[in-house]
């Protein structure tokens, strides 16, 4: 028998609307957690997962309150006891690492001070024991140098570096129970596989339990035994981690692998309609029901139960899984991807940009130039054809908005043209672009409720291209609002609607019937489906794929997801400290990723399947400028030549495929190099 | 760091120097000047030029806007015209009881607002929050001019605990004036403690829902323990420029309880040498009320980067 850490007993959160109505956020949850074991849990946002997570500490947010059940710790429940006795428990019997460490580490304390805070509270060390620990500590997270860390404030450590620091802090008390709220959304591709690396090292060295929190399905996978799937405040499935991966035998889990991009499958992944609903809206039968292709009359009146699935040792909440039993991948016909037609017609000619953040000086102010031997974008040659969909990719910092502000004529670049279909130039000014260009060239940001007037009614916002490129007003102006809406799959009850009465996915709609109503040739995404569940991204991608093969439209496509990005693009670019390394057909890039750094970062994709292990070959320092001179990567780079990486910016090399990389090892023996590994 | 210090103490000194052109040229341009005014009926021949003479309103107007400034940065505002007194005579006791009314409040006003103010957000939605807060809105919406006029009637008529007004000469010491002011820095600091106490409330809830403190609590930092380390510095550094403009705002509430009460301070001052015209004084006035302003401003910002690691840091590191 194994020994159990936590047991969960039909649980049920929620608060009271303003109508007075007692509404359930969680429903009827039960579960145990083991010793030793880590368990994910998987669900979109507001499914209750963090909910969940927090009420293992005894923790239930202001506005919210048990309505039944208990968490049982050590034969008490938790959820019962009494601040004197939390106290006793949090931190040193069960820690927390939070969602966002940036916003979790007291901003007026310093890192050593907060560490130190939490092993007076949960160990009995001295003062000179407790440094050495805090040393420790930060040394098993894998931070460099400890001493400095821990005199620096929060702010002014990298987010990788901030959640390493929080995982040190819960480890302060050596738990038994570790919660793991998104401890890696919003890392770079590459600090994210390497904290789950760290992750997974500790549950081994400590015999910790673990309960991992995440929307993720790739980073589940890499760490989780089991994982426990929610929709809707409920488990709707509970089971081993290849089960649930491999064989999901509930509607929903099977939909949501099937709307993950991943770098195994070419093209576009199938989306799911619609959206979860509301806390308190669905009042009888299966909450799933309106979104589910196997749904039948039964499951619109009847709630289905938690079952027991013996020989997957799975529970599942459907009536009808045993159709998905036998299911499996071989059906998934992923919606093919339109390839551009190679028409060499060239729209966009970016030529010898560089683009400066650099504050200027008074003087160069008044001679309108800037000084910057070291700026933060260098260099980017690119020429796009009409028709074709480029992605650019690098972690966080390496220029990719910055590239695309600067086509939009929202940053002025340093030095460098950009020739608008062929010929024309696109000054660099915002102001002096005919208006014309201004309509050729739309954006659409990474989030939709920064981008959408909160005051505007839909109907309102895409008015806005309409009446101001084509003058249009009175009846024309509202059929074409209608009929560009239509393209989006909104129908014209949303009219009338503001932001905020949207889901996320709908916003982003609106954004992106926004852009197409200027009828533009180019569109410019930023990280466009970032803020977006899976099921929702899927549509959005496959929304833009629909809309590029109706209107023949160019993108530039900027995402740090590189699934996502091999799902849609045509040709991929890589940048690393805004310059560019390599770049190529999308197929032979993610093929043969020639350049060390496209090998380091396609290694930390993390793949929703427990059986791929991502590759970690480079450490995951961050760089807080690009060097001088020599190559952009040479700080990280696991191929270093010597030093004439240092010295020498490297020639760009050009493969049979047209792939081209910018390094001084010859590109075949990279290419070499990788198979031999 | 250095040079934003020098930079704000410039911005303070450039928007002084606005608002003496503007009381200047406002007293320019009004029909009739100070000897005008003064003489009324006898405005005319012998009596008006020795009166310009005296004022030296007979040179160009810019010359004397930069004799002034000259006098004003040399601490001199010149004479004023009613009872021919060197202004600063008129201001020095004016500014010093002022100062003691403003100084009780402020000293009196802000603790009781903090406490206020973190006891409704600890506690907040419970009995003590909707008391206090009751009372604090309540105290918000009544005029100084309607609470002090209560008071006087409450406490100094009905209940003949203290004197109703004030009725000391303007140059009285400390000590004797302290009994009368009881009153008016009740008044005083009655909506201005409100104001702040609402203020440090929302700014410590704030903090409270922020993932910080929720972590503070996940990590078992005892309650009264996260209050004093996590919450209070975190939440107290916005409320200081709060606590800055409230202060310059009981300048304000200043001038109508000093009426009320008819206390010889800087606020009755201003309303008597506006009736009398005496637009000297109602100059070196605004100068003054300006100044303070500008200095409660600069130590609030001063405060808030001192005490802001992140703000430190930043400015540090260029
Ligand atoms: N204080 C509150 N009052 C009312 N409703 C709340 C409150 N906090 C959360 N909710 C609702 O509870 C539901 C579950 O929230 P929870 O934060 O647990 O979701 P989650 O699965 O962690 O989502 P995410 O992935 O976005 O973090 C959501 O619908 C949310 O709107
Ligand atoms: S119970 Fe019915 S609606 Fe619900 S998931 Fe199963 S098949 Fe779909
Ligand atoms: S040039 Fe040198 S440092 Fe740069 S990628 Fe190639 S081997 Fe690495
Ligand atoms: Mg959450």
């Amino acid at each position: 028998m194994q020994q159990v850490v936590q047991e969960i007993k039909n649980l049920s959160i929620g608060f009271t609307s303003k109508k007075g109505e007692q509404i359930s956020i969680l429903k009827n949850i039960s579960t145990t957690i083991n010793k030793g074991e880590t368990v994910g849990i998987v669900g979109e946002s507001g499914s209750g997962k963090s909910t969940l997570a927090l009420a293992m500490m005894g923790y239930v947010k202001h506005g919210l309150f048990t309505i039944s059940g208990e968490c049982i710790y050590q034969s008490n429940d938790i959820l019962k006891m009494k601040n004197r006795e939390l106290e006793n428990i949090r931190g040193r019997k069960i820690a927390m690492i939070p969602q966002n460490a940036g916003q979790s580490l007291t901003p007026n304390l310093k890192i050593g001070y907060q560490i130190d805070e939490a092993l007076r509270l949960h160990t009995n060390f001295q003062k000179e024991d407790r440094d050495v620990k805090i040393s420790e500590l930060l040394n098993k997270v894998r931070l460099p140098s400890p001493e400095t860390i821990a005199k620096r404030y929060p702010h002014e450590l990298s987010g990788g570096q901030q959640q390493r620091v929080a995982v040190a802090m819960a480890l302060a008390g050596s738990p038994d129970l570790l919660l793991l709220d998104e401890p890696t959304t919003g890392l770079d591709v590459t600090t994210q596989a390497h904290v789950l690396e760290l992750l997974n090292f500790i549950a081994k060295d400590t015999g910790t339990s673990m309960v991992y929190v995440s929307h993720d399905l790739g980073a589940i996978a890499q760490v989780s035994d089991r994982v426990i799937v929610m929709y809707s405040g409920e488990i709707v499935l509970d089971g081993p981690v290849r089960t649930i991966l491999k064989n999901p035998i509930h509607p929903y889990t099977y939909g949501l692998l099937k709307s993950i991009p991943k770098l195994t499958l070419s093209g576009l992944p199938n989306s799911m309609s619609g959206s979860q609903p509301q806390p308190g809206t669905i009042k009888e039968g299966c909450s799933f029901y309106d979104r589910c292709e196997f749904a039948e009359d039964k499951c619109k009146i009847n709630s289905p139960e938690l079952e027991f699935v013996s020989d997957l040792n799975t529970s599942v909440r459907c009536f009808n899984h045993k159709k998905l039993h036998k299911k499996k991948d071989e059906d998934t016909k992923s919606s093919k991807k339109v390839l551009r037609k190679l028409t060499k017609n060239e729209i966009l000619d970016i030529s010898s940009v560089s683009i400066s953040y650099a504050k200027q000086k008074f003087i160069e102010q008044l001679l309108n130039k800037i000084d910057d031997t070291n700026p933060t974008v260098k260099d980017i040659n690119i020429k796009i054809d009409k028709g074709e969909t480029l992605a650019l990719v690098g972690e966080s910092g390496s220029g990719k908005s910055t590239i695309l502000k600067s086509i939009a004529g929202l940053i002025k670049a340093k030095d460098g043209i950009i020739k608008f279909d062929k010929n024309k130039i696109l000054s660099n000014d915002l102001k002096k672009r005919d208006a014309n260009y201004l309509r050729a060239i739309q954006l659409i940001f990474q989030n939709p409720d920064e981008s959408l007037n909160p005051n505007h009614t839909v109907e309102e916002i895409v008015s806005q291209p309409l009446k101001l490129y084509f003058g249009l007003s009175g009846n024309e102006l509202k059929q074409k609002i209608i009929e560009v809406l239509k393209k989006v799959r909104l129908g014209e009850f949303y009219l009338t609607r503001y932001p905020r009465q949207l889901s996320g996915g709908e916003k982003q709609r609106v954004a992106v019937a926004r852009a197409f109503a200027a009828k533009p040739d180019i569109i410019l995404c930023d990280e466009v489906t970032s803020a977006l569940d899976v099921s929702v991204q899927a549509a959005v991608l496959n929304l833009l794929q629909e809309l590029k093969v109706d209107f023949g439209t160019t993108y530039i496509f900027v995402s740090h997801d590189l699934a996502v990005v091999k799902a849609i693009s045509d040709r991929v670019a890589v940048l690393y400290q805004g310059r560019l390394c390599e770049i190529g057909p999308s197929e032979s890039v993610y093929k043969f990723p020639s350049h060390p750094y496209t090998e380091v970062l396609l290694g930390a994709v993390l793949e929703p399947d427990p059986d791929i292990k991502p590759k970690l070959v480079a450490e995951d320092i961050v760089e807080e400028k690009p060097p001088e001179k020599g190559c952009s990567f040479q700080g990280r780079c696991p191929r270093l030549l010597g030093q004439i990486c240092k010295t020498d910016v490297p020639p760009w090399q050009i493969d049979e495929n047209g792939n081209a990389i910018r390094c001084h090892i010859k590109i075949n023996d990279l290419k070499n190099q990788q198979i031999s590994n | 760091m250095l040079i934003l210090v020098l930079k704000r103490i410039l911005l303070g000194l450039i928007t002084l120097f606005i608002v003496s052109l503007i009381t200047f040229v406002g007293v320019e341009v009004l029909p009739g000047d100070a000897c005008t005014t003064y003489l009324e009926r006898e405005a005319y021949g012998a009596a008006l030029e020795a009166c310009y003479k005296r004022l030296g309103l007979d040179i160009p107007a810019y010359e004397r806007y930069v004799s002034w400034a000259i006098g004003v940065i040399q601490g001199d505002f010149g004479y004023s015209l009613s009872g021919e007194m060197k202004i600063n005579d008129v201001l020095g006791p004016r500014v010093k009881n002022s100062l003691v009314l403003a100084s009780a409040s402020i000293l009196i006003g802000i603790p009781i607002a903090l406490l206020l103010g973190i006891i409704t957000a600890l506690w907040r939605d419970k009995m003590p929050d909707i008391i206090i807060s009751t009372f604090t809105i309540f105290s918000m919406t009544i005029p100084e001019f309607i609470s002090a006029t209560l008071l006087i009637l409450i406490v100094a008529i009905w209940l003949e605990w203290l004197p109703g007004i004030v009725i000391v000469p303007t140059g009285v010491s400390v000590s004797e004036l302290l009994p009368n002011i009881i009153l008016p820095v009740i008044a005083i600091s009655m909506i201005m403690t409100a104001h702040m106490a609402r203020m440090v409330r929302s700014s410590v809830i704030q903090v409270m829902a922020s993932d910080y403190v929720q972590m503070a609590i996940l990590k078992g930092v005892p309650y009264w323990k996260m209050v004093f380390k996590h919450v209070l510095p975190n939440a107290l550094l916005p409320a200081i420029n709060v606590v800055a403009l409230t202060i310059a705002w009981l300048l304000g509430g200043v001038v109508v309880t000093e009426v009320v009460f008819n206390y010889p301070g800087l606020g009755r001052l201003v309303i008597e040498s506006i009736s009398n015209r005496d637009l000297p004084v109602v100059q070196a006035l605004a100068i003054i009320l300006a100044s303070i302003y500008v200095i409660i401003n600069l130590i609030a910002d001063l405060l808030t980067l001192m005490l802001n690691p992140r703000l430190k840091s930043l400015q540090i590191k260029k």
